[in-house]
């Protein structure tokens, strides 16, 4: 899979409050969760995202709450993968488990905001096309793999009960 | 090479010989925790995933706590979906008003959650239960989903950290300085993805109120979960607990050659009262070096400090005193059992006639749910976990993280006050 978009700078420790505020948590809705994504920190965040585009930001990404809201948030507004240095482990597994496109990589600060990307997930290659640099990340561990393969965590565990009831 | 604690608690609940870090596993849960913001979303999981039944209906545990009593129309039907769901599947412990409280505060009241367990809660702060050398961790709504239906769920097994605590705390130091302390010194990334090990001679002495707070806040530092080596204090809690009939708790303890791939000692012996300025919980001065913060709002309450002793430590300080006539004082008990025993002990009678209201137990204000949004440009002291940006209301607004005791005084002079200047002995 093949995915394009331009990239968005935040900062480090973006908790789940910047990514969707409690007083939305009344919905389960990803489009309506992605309105108000960042509205706490970037008030017009969401309109200014173009279906693909990409989130880069620093270490500690997702720290906060449990909310499974927040990655649905993301995606709802129309964000194709979130790029971070490090992720808070809740963050981590709700990605996995919702079929989040995200990435570890520690150079985010060689990426500016406006940057056009290129992420090669088969390859495991980002390409920064203005700044003409590569980024190899490391393959998800099997177990891993095999759930974002399926789509997230529900579809694996239904295929797993079929291979094995 | 032997194992932690929580290392323990996993391969007792693996189906393997042995457990390594770094490792995927997966293990049986003695727990699965929703509440009314995130079960809903489990619940709409599992019926879309045409699951027909679950696990165990005893080891699933609903608790609406975040919105409660409605605050609105749409959270109404959230907390209606728990209670539905409850009465569908035969779930005996559904909690609501009248009977709940805020989660992480009730189930060890109610015996629900004992030493040894594996707990899992689409909370962040479930992992507060660390405190009674349970392995308790936060997840998400799709975890809780799976959890529903097969009771199990998949970690990759972490590395731990110790912190060895040691000293004499000076008189109004309680847990939430400490772990207050303890992430300003390691940051809110400090832990990350690790198990904090809290441990030494300081952590012995301290009440189970003080160690629930500090493990609640653990999943401020990154960590996945904190957790406390069972003692003599965990067993005398446990044996209080009236409803704690039916399972057998096991107190796991770490071996001498387990692995920790970090270890802090700290000396407390001089530590003053710690607050969390805005905008991150790991930016914590002590109280002296903060002069003239001028409150609108001040909060006790939450999972971290909902408990008796928080109250009582509060009604101490607010006995025949009046709280600044430019504050409001929120006080939320953490559970119904809570709200009667301050009832009982003239605690409530002692906040009302301070100039507080005394609220029935919820979330609330915490999250900025409701009962205690904040204005632009106000500013809050509060005994809760999180103090980003907008937590509480307006983008525009501040709060400070400090102990019961910090709040009360701070309350009483209208700003940010250390409560000996109240109080000498």
């Amino acid at each position: 899979m093949i995915l394009i978009g331009k990239a968005h700078k935040l900062g480090d420790n973006i908790n789940t409050d910047d990514i969707i505020a409690a007083k939305y948590l009344i919905t389960t809705d990803e489009k309506e969760l992605g309105k108000h994504c960042m509205e706490n920190i970037l008030p017009y965040f969401s309109k200014k995202i173009k279906k693909g585009d990409i989130i880069v930001a620093g270490k500690n990404f997702g720290c906060g709450s449990s909310r499974e809201h927040a990655p649905l948030a993301i995606k709802g507004c129309g964000i194709s993968a979130v790029i971070a240095q490090s992720f808070s482990p809740i963050f981590f597994r709700n990605a996995i488990n919702v079929g989040l496109v995200f990435l570890e990589l520690p150079y985010t600060e060689e990426i500016y905001e406006g940057d056009n990307l290129e992420l090669d997930l088969n390859k495991g290659i980002i390409r920064n096309i203005n700044r003409n640099k590569i980024y190899s990340f490391p393959p998800f561990p099997e177990f891993l793999h095999r759930i974002i393969k399926e789509g997230g965590l529900i579809n694996y565990i239904k295929k797993a009960r079929l291979k094995y009831v | 090479m032997g194992y932690t604690i929580a290392e323990k608690i996993l391969l007792a609940h693996s189906k393997r010989e042995v457990i390594k870090r770094g490792e995927f596993i997966e293990v049986l849960i003695d727990v699965a925790l929703g509440n009314d913001i995130t079960a809903p979303l489990a619940i709409e999981k599992f019926k879309r995933a045409g699951f027909k039944k679950v696990f165990n209906r005893n080891k699933i545990v609903l608790v609406s706590d975040h919105f409660v009593p409605a605050k609105d129309m749409r959270s109404a039907n959230q907390a209606k979906i728990l209670s539905d769901f409850a009465r569908e599947y035969g779930i005996k412990n559904y909690f609501d008003i009248g009977t709940m409280g805020i989660g992480h505060v009730l189930l060890p009241e109610k015996g629900l959650v004992l030493p040894g367990d594996l707990v899992i809660g689409a909370d962040s702060h479930t992992c507060t239960y660390g405190a009674l050398g349970a392995f308790s961790t936060g997840i998400g709504s799709t975890d809780l989903a799976r959890a529903f239906m097969d009771g199990k769920f998949w970690l990759k097994v972490p590395n731990s950290m110790r912190f060895i605590y040691r000293g004499k705390l000076n008189r109004w130091i309680s847990g939430k300085d400490i772990i207050l302390f303890t992430i300003g010194k390691i940051g809110v990334d400090g832990a990350l993805g690790r198990i904090i090990e809290f441990s030494g001679p300081l952590i012995r002495k301290l009440s189970m109120d003080d160690r629930f707070t500090m493990c609640n806040m653990a999943v401020e530092a990154g960590a996945v979960t904190g957790i406390m080596e069972p003692d003599k204090v965990t067993q005398k809690y446990i044996s209080s607990i009236p409803q704690f009939i039916s399972r057998i708790p096991k107190f796991y303890s770490s071996d001498k050659d387990a692995f920790y791939d970090k270890i802090y000692e700290w000396d407390l012996s001089r530590l003053e009262p710690q607050v969390a300025c805005p905008y991150l919980p790991s930016n914590v001065k002590p109280v002296s070096s903060l002069k003239n913060i001028k409150i609108e709002q001040a909060i006790i309450g939450s999972c971290t400090n909902g408990r008796i002793t928080d109250l009582r430590i509060a009604a101490r300080i607010l006995k025949d005193r009046k709280i600044n006539s430019g504050v409001r004082l929120i006080i939320i008990p953490g559970t119904q059992d809570i709200y009667k025993q301050a009832i009982k002990e003239g605690l409530a009678e002692t906040f009302i006639k301070a100039g507080s209201i005394f609220s029935t137990p919820t979330c609330g204000p915490c999250l900025g749910g409701h009962m205690g949004i904040l204005a632009e440009n106000e500013t809050c002291i509060a005994t809760t976990n999180r103090n980003f940006i907008g937590r509480m209301g307006s983008v525009k607004s501040y709060v400070y993280l400090a102990s019961p005791a910090v709040v009360a005084a701070s309350a009483i002079k209208g700003k940010i006050t250390h409560p000996a200047e109240l109080i000498d002995r």
